[in-house]
């Protein structure tokens, strides 16, 4: 087997975060020699807390450039760790800070890369990379001759690296912080009692369009619709996704669920989350919204039209049935968020 | 913000999402079961970030907005009839393949290439936008090293807003884990940003934009220069669709008490 360089980045508590921690069981897994290659302002926390997984070095790009997630200095320092280790394939996390730069990082390299990857495994001796084409509708398994190879891999796919931590030998690798012209200023999230998104919950609540339609009693109803999706969304601590009309009527100011961004949209022009169970409600179950299902395993959906996209094989279940009724009897169940 | 931008939008065609997409294998890489047929439009987020494009040209005078397109000339062709009435832009094609299986190394080589050869483009003020993923290969990766091969290592990816300040720096909210944005401000261009779905809604058709575009847009496309895509080392083991087609269970005429019931009993379990 090749070498390989796992390259990490520390998260803000100075440790390594759970997309880290399933790469490096994936670069593990394939029983090369690995190198663990460090970016962030410290590493030595990091390194420590994966101490006891074997790997032969531990690299590190550490300085106050590197807290932040940045393309100019993050391609910088993964670029340095990559020359130094000089190994042949070079794994990665797909964090949305490393998506942004080891495209780059490959580039400089004269290397190739592969995003979204859900698999690395060795085939016929040589590691072949699993990844779905057109939006989720067709997997395939490719290699590369060209070295080094980046590979991003998606995060829920594999186990999380779990050991003893230990004290780790780091050693430091000189990069210079190239100049940039861009400062990062800080995040926006929504506030704590209205952060819909949640990707580590268990289930995924998707609201569609028909929330905000002309319901059976010739009423709109866009103001329970809102109290029963978040009433539920805090006692069943769910994730909130929405049907691309759903979310399109946000954005077009219609403000009927004030809470719904473009964020939230799952499908072919939005998120596919990984849960493993997902309940729809008002949503037609149409193909661009049920490719980003694709990693939702067990799937129930709630719709009025027994002839929706969900009965064509698109969800284990389907209930016939007024999302309304069905949510306040829900909701009454889960009884008040405790 | 009055400095004229030079914005060059890299955005190509896929298959309307509403088709049935087939594999075929192929000898170098696979393809779509009757591609040429398909009916396409221009990639979603590719799509966003010329809306976007046209927005920020309209309100800076003197702004010119470059749309940098490589796929096959007569589906670009249809494609461009209903894009070109949406917003003023100017074509720059590239005759080749638009496929997902294609290699992003080789497609950014032949977009640097077509962009660095614009004329009059100015590279130091140069906006290099496109989706921050195709619809096709999904891969974000194509606009960094076209960034790379043009020497920008401004770069931003999956942005849903930029807002120029006075002294011509802007702001620009990219999306981060956890449904939230990291904000950063970055002091001028040239600077890559890999669109997600931004703000504006699709603009509706205008004739009059569609008629002024056509006309610069056909002799784009008779002078697109045919651009083969290597892919060197890239192979494919296999190509499969996905085999969960599931029985779905239609439960009809039970009380919506009784299905709360059956959810939040399927809710709990582990
Ligand atoms: C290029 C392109 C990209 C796209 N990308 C996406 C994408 O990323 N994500 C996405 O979601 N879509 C996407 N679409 C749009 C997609 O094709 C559908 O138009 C969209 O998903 C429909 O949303 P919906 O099901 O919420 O709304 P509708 O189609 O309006 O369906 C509403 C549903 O609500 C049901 N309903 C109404 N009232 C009730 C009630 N009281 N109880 C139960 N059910 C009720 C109705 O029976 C109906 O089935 C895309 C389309 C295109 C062309």
């Amino acid at each position: 087997m090749e070498t390989i360089l796992l390259l990490a980045h520390t998260e803000p508590d100075g440790l390594l975060g759970k997309p880290a921690l399933e790469a490096l069981a994936a670069a593990l897994a394939l029983g090369g020699e690995l190198t663990v290659g460090l970016v962030g302002g410290a590493a030595q926390l990091a390194a420590n807390q994966i101490a006891g997984c074997g790997a032969a070095r531990f690299l590190a790009v550490t300085g106050e450039p590197y807290t932040q997630s940045r393309y100019a200095t993050d391609a910088a320092a993964a670029e340095a760790l990559c020359r130094k280790a000089g190994a042949a394939l070079v794994l990665a996390p797909a964090t949305s800070r490393w998506a942004r730069a080891l495209p780059g990082v490959a580039h400089r390299l004269g290397g190739r890369v592969d995003t979204h990857a859900t698999n690395l495994a060795i085939e016929d001796g040589a590691p072949a990379a699993t990844r779905w084409f057109y939006r989720q509708r067709m997997e395939a398994v490719l290699t590369r001759s060209e070295r080094p190879w980046v590979v991003l891999l998606d995060s829920g796919c594999n186990p999380a690296w779990s050991g003893p931590a230990g004290t780790a030998p780091v050693e430091a690798v000189a990069a210079e912080a190239p100049p940039t012209r861009t400062t990062v200023t800080g995040v926006q999230a929504p506030k704590a009692d209205e952060q819909t998104i949640r990707p580590d919950a268990k289930l995924l609540f998707v609201a569609g369009a028909g929330w905000t339609k002309k319901q059976p009693d010739g009423g709109m109803h866009g103001a329970e619709a809102e109290t029963l999706i978040l009433g539920f969304l805090r006692a069943a601590k769910a994730s909130l996704g929405g049907s691309k009309s759903l979310v399109d009527l946000s954005g077009e100011g219609q403000a009927v669920l004030r809470f719904m961004t473009h964020l939230n949209q799952i499908g072919q022009t939005g998120a596919t989350p990984r849960h493993p169970k997902g309940l729809s409600t008002c949503c037609h179950g149409e193909e661009p919204h049920v490719v980003g299902w694709r990693f939702v395993n067990q799937r129930r959906a709630i719709n009025l039209d027994p002839n929706c996209g969900w009965a064509r094989g698109k969800a284990d279940v389907l209930y016939v049935a007024d999302a309304f009724e069905v949510m306040r009897h829900v909701n009454k169940l889960l009884g008040p968020p405790g | 913000m009055s400095t004229p931008l030079q914005i060059v939008v890299c955005g190509s065609i896929v298959p309307d999402p509403l088709q049935t997409l087939e594999p075929v294998a192929g000898a170098a890489a696979p393809s779509l079961k009757n591609e040429m047929m398909l009916p396409a439009i221009l990639d979603p987020w590719a799509a966003h970030a010329l809306y976007e494009a046209a927005h920020l040209a309209q309100k800076t005078p003197g702004s010119k907005v470059w749309l940098v397109s490589l796929g096959p000339k007569a589906k670009l062709q249809q494609v461009m009839m209903t894009v070109a009435q949406k917003v003023p832009f100017e074509l720059v094609a590239l005759d080749g393949s638009a496929s997902g299986f294609s290699d992003s190394f080789a497609t950014a080589a032949a977009l640097a290439g077509a962009i660095a050869a614009i004329p009059g483009l100015d590279p130091s003020k140069l906006l290099l936008f496109g989706g921050w993923e195709s619809a096709s290969r999904g891969a974000g990766s194509t606009l960094q090293m076209v960034g790379e091969r043009l020497g920008i290592a401004e770069q931003f990816q999956g942005v849903d807003q930029i807002a120029f300040r006075e002294d011509g720096s802007f702001e620009v909210l990219e999306r981060i884990e956890g449904g939230r944005h990291q904000v950063s401000v970055c002091t001028a261009p040239p600077a890559v940003l890999g669109w997600a779905t931004g703000h504006l809604p699709e603009p509706r058709n205008n004739p009059q934009v569609g008629m002024a575009n056509m006309r610069a847009i056909l002799p784009a496309l008779q002078r697109a220069k045919a651009a083969p895509l290597a892919a060197a080392g890239l192979r494919f083991h296999s190509v499969s669709l996905p085999k969960q087609q599931r029985q779905t269970r239609v439960v009809k005429n039970m009380p919506a008490e009784e299905i709360a019931r059956e959810i939040v009993a399927w809710i709990g379990e582990e």
